[in-house]
């Protein structure tokens, strides 16, 4: 269905979209199997009404906000950010959201705050990557992810609810998703249905997983490799067939770097990647 | 030469068949926009799997000849190491071309410094090396050279799931079933057995006679 909103930012990147076609239908969300094409087609029956996330934690106002609540509180604007995955793929996608920064000054962190953890839905009925490891990756669901709490409040990161002009797909991770663009892209946790802001830093599950090969800060980087593969370049999926995407190096933040790089200020980016 | 109709031919010609079928359907999927919005690592990874698939068929070949006391079965060995080659050949192409976008100096760096390149490149060179030895010919003129170099179809039963269990993001178990089904395939092979027995009974032996020799004489 169409979402309304007002105003369109690029941030500077003026990189020509990635056709809505194939944004929907390229997707990573392992609660649905780990092929790609999987949250297309196992997805489409999620039940995204009703809907409600839950703010708690170190909050002087936690609360639960059902989506109608939060469409009329907060209005959407687009954001046109890259999306560039662990995988070394990318693709510039205009999303439709409000800043979570105003989520979380309406539920007022305290002086203890320091990061924010965030959670998938955890329902094996409607997920069956959640039914059996095997279809699941191996993962152990629900889905968290987390964010330092200056990470969460900068304004690039996003609450989206949309994307090309319409509410969410199930498979891009309906009905709300957060996305962080200088960062990998498994840290654009989908279907959320928990906002934690804690007093230490949370677990994130790829973290968990493996380490040596996923920090927790995941922020774009082609200086510092994954183990068993480069992220110096990726593949950015545009427009056309096979042949005509086109490998291009990839930038420290995603390009974000003017907007983002005071966060990393005292930070060793090759220790904390 | 005339043409006999007889259970090896049908056997072939369903094999071919067999190996070729899954290549259209990948074709099919790929035009119609089924394999996804961006089909490049569907093809890869439909591919790859094409390999193990075959490799397994052809491994289990000589087991099950000797256990159903079928011969013959043997016949069919090369035919279907040669799809298995034919898939990897497959597969590293799609890889060049369609992933690196024909970068031939990022193959070579990721070739040198990513492991699981490394494997399965290792892998690839080893069956290019019996595709071409594969002709009759070929096998009259390397004589007893000839079965140890096609003894390296057990390496890339090996390799080829390490590669895919590097490959993937993370705590995917199917790589690791995949890798158990070729040792299994591999402890079929009495020859082998045989030598890895021998094998563990020697360093048993050393294991147990090192204190002894420690010890000196004890007289």
């Amino acid at each position: 269905t169409p979402l309304p909103y007002s105003g369109s930012h690029r941030f500077g990147i003026e990189d020509p979209l990635t056709p809505e076609q194939k944004v929907i239908s390229h997707n990573n969300f392992y609660e649905f199997g780990t092929a790609k094409t999987d949250p297309q087609q196992h997805a489409q029956e999620l039940s995204t009404e009703p809907w409600h996330i839950e703010i708690s934690g170190e909050v002087a106002r936690p609360g639960r906000y059902s989506v109608a609540q939060l469409l009329a509180q907060f209005p959407l604007e687009e954001r046109i950010y890259r999306m560039r995955c662990v995988e070394a793929w990318s693709m510039v996608i205009p999303w439709l959201g409000f800043p979570l920064s105003q989520l979380l000054e309406t539920a007022q962190p305290s002086s203890r705050a320091s990061h924010v953890a965030f959670e998938t839905l955890y329902d094996p009925k409607q997920m069956r990557g959640q039914r059996a490891r095997g279809i699941g990756g191996g993962i152990d669901f629900p889905y968290v992810e987390g964010l330092t709490l200056a990470e969460a409040m900068h304004p690039l990161t996003l609450l989206s609810l949309g994307l090309y002009g319409k509410t969410l797909p199930p498979q891009n991770g309906a009905p709300i998703r957060l996305v962080v663009p200088w960062k990998y892209g498994f840290k654009s946790i989908k279907s959320i249905v928990r906002i934690r802001v804690t007093a230490e830093q949370p677990p994130t599950t790829w973290n968990q997983l493996a380490a040596h090969e996923y920090g927790f800060y995941a922020n774009v980087n082609p200086a510092v490799d994954h183990p068993r593969w480069s992220q110096a370049s990726e593949r950015r999926i545009g427009e056309g067939g096979l042949l005509s995407a086109k490998r291009i190096a990839t930038e420290p933040f995603n390009g974000y770097g003017e907007f983002v790089e005071d966060l990393y200020r005292d930070l060793d980016l090759a220790r904390h990647f | 030469m005339t043409l006999k109709f007889d259970r090896i031919f049908w056997l072939k010609a369903g094999m071919h068949l067999a190996c070729a079928l899954p290549l259209l359907y990948l074709y099919l999927r790929v035009q119609s926009g089924a394999a996804g919005g961006d089909p490049v690592q569907y093809l890869i990874h439909f591919l790859g799997m094409g390999i193990l698939h075959t490799l397994a068929v052809t491994l289990s070949l000589s087991p099950l000849a000797r256990r159903l006391r079928m011969g013959w079965l043997i016949r069919t060995r090369r035919l279907m190491g040669l799809w298995t080659f034919t898939y990897a050949a497959l597969h590293l192409a799609a890889f060049v071309v369609f992933d690196l976008l024909g970068d031939w100096r990022l193959l070579l760096s990721e070739v040198i410094e990513r492991p699981y390149i490394t494997v399965g490149m290792l892998a690839f060179v080893i069956l290019l090396l019996l595709a071409i030895t594969s002709p009759m010919w070929a096998q009259r003129k390397l004589g007893r050279r000839w079965q140890a170099l096609h003894r390296g179809v057990y390496l890339v039963a090996l390799l080829g799931p390490i590669h895919f269990w590097w490959s993937v993001k993370s705590g995917d178990l199917e790589p690791a079933l995949y890798l158990s089904g070729f040792v299994a395939l591999l402890l079929c092979r009495p020859w082998l057995r045989r030598g890895l027995v021998k094998g563990w009974r020697r360093l048993r032996l050393r294991a147990t006679a090192t204190p002894w020799v420690d010890q000196g004489d004890p007289k």
